[in-house]
């Protein structure tokens, strides 16, 4: 069973009383253990890799040396019979004969270290896989964990009494209303500010004696003057 | 102080830019796991709280319980849900148990332990417009 799958199964079980895990604890170190062996595992399998690969190495390198070898004593060989030295090319077919067993023996050793190679290779990438996998679940586990824990801690900071979630359309009509405040707000500074600018222009105007009111008040008066004096 | 603080402290000192205009204010809560509530001025009714676990930090709005669930709605509006969760940026829809409370309902965000006090300060501006719209959104389901 994937852990998703038991966490699914804790969770719609209600097995998350007070104090207990959705996973039980002991599951969990048994988990976190399997993946530190994993990691180990991992690790001794690459020294292992990095010797093989040393050894095939070597090896490669010796069948090169015996490849250089049989070119140079058949050449002696060739050499060795054209002067007619057939006793000589006798011991330099032999001294061949054994490099070429030598060489086929090499041969099959770096074909086996190749296959070790890949086939660690393999199992490395599989253990690989697999630990990562594994760390994806413990992570399922232990986020289901803290969420859990927090949603604890929450309710248990607002008391018994908070037992219940605020009602959520009331939430959100006192905030929509906060916000319409707010807004309500800019809008009146708004205008504010634009009624105070307007009464500065015009107090401007009128300390300059160019408004109208200004205006008026001497059109009055001069009428005023004019009946006074009739 | 724990990581958790160390961050929120990052968090409190963004710009004005980062934390989209909105005013935080942090609150540790005490218990078995790091929880600190955060409530946002003009939203106090629906405050965020972020936890984390070994590999990631969570930010949760919870939204409602079961009992604020109109029964007769309650299969439309978790087929709202599910189709609204790929849509809502940043945040996801999720069930909550609470052995007290029963199931809530809550928006919430994921992140990396890695993340910056910018991107959680994203996360939190984001996850708080989320849950009001998610509200709006879910009134006719809910009584």
């Amino acid at each position: 069973m994937s852990i998703l799958s038991k966490i699914f199964t804790a969770i719609k079980g209600g097995a998350n009383e007070v104090g207990e895990g959705i996973v039980d604890a002991n599951a969990i170190r048994i988990f976190e253990q399997e993946i530190r062996e994993a990691k180990s595992n991992l690790g001794n399998a690459k020294q292992e890799l990095t010797n093989i690969m040393a050894k095939k190495m070597s090896v490669d390198r010796e069948i090169e040396q015996i490849n250089k070898d049989i070119a140079q004593y058949e050449s002696a060989a060739i050499s060795a019979l054209n002067k007619g030295e057939e006793a000589l090319a006798v011991e330099v077919a032999e001294k061949l004969a054994t490099l070429e067993n030598d060489l086929t023996i090499k041969q099959q050793a770096s074909l086996t270290f190749k296959n070790h190679v890949a086939r660690v290779k393999d199992i490395m990438k599989k253990s690989e896989r697999k630990i990562a996998d594994h760390e994806r679940e413990l992570m399922m586990v232990k986020t289901t964990e803290s969420v859990h824990k927090a949603t604890r801690s929450i309710s248990d900071n607002f008391g018994a009494g908070a037992t219940k979630l605020v009602n959520a359309k009331e939430s959100l009509e006192r905030i929509k209303a906060k916000q319409q405040g707010f807004e309500d707000r800019m809008v009146a500074a708004e205008q504010l500010e634009t009624e105070s600018s307007s009464d500065s222009l015009d107090s401007k105007l009128r300390d300059a004696g160019i408004t109208e009111n200004n205006q008026a008040k001497d059109d009055i008066l001069a009428r005023l003057r004019d009946k006074a004096n009739k | 102080m724990s990581q958790l603080e160390t961050l929120i402290k990052a968090v409190s000192n963004v710009d004005e830019e980062a934390r989209q205009g909105f005013e935080f204010d942090f609150q540790p809560l005490s218990g078995d796991v790091d929880v600190v509530q955060v409530t946002i001025k003009d939203r106090e009714e629906l405050p965020l709280y972020i936890t984390h676990s070994d590999s990631q930090l969570l930010c949760i709005c919870y939204l409602w319980d079961e009992s604020q669930v109109n029964v007769a709605k309650r299969a439309d509006m978790l087929d709202a849900m599910l189709r609204l969760n790929m849509p809502m940026p940043l945040s996801s829809f999720g069930i909550v148990q609470n052995e007290e409370r029963g199931d809530q309902y809550a928006v919430f965000g994921a992140m990396s332990l890695s993340a910056t006090a910018e991107d959680v300060a994203l996360e939190l501006a984001t996850l708080s417009d989320n849950a009001l719209d998610a509200i709006d959104v879910m009134s006719p389901y809910l009584n």
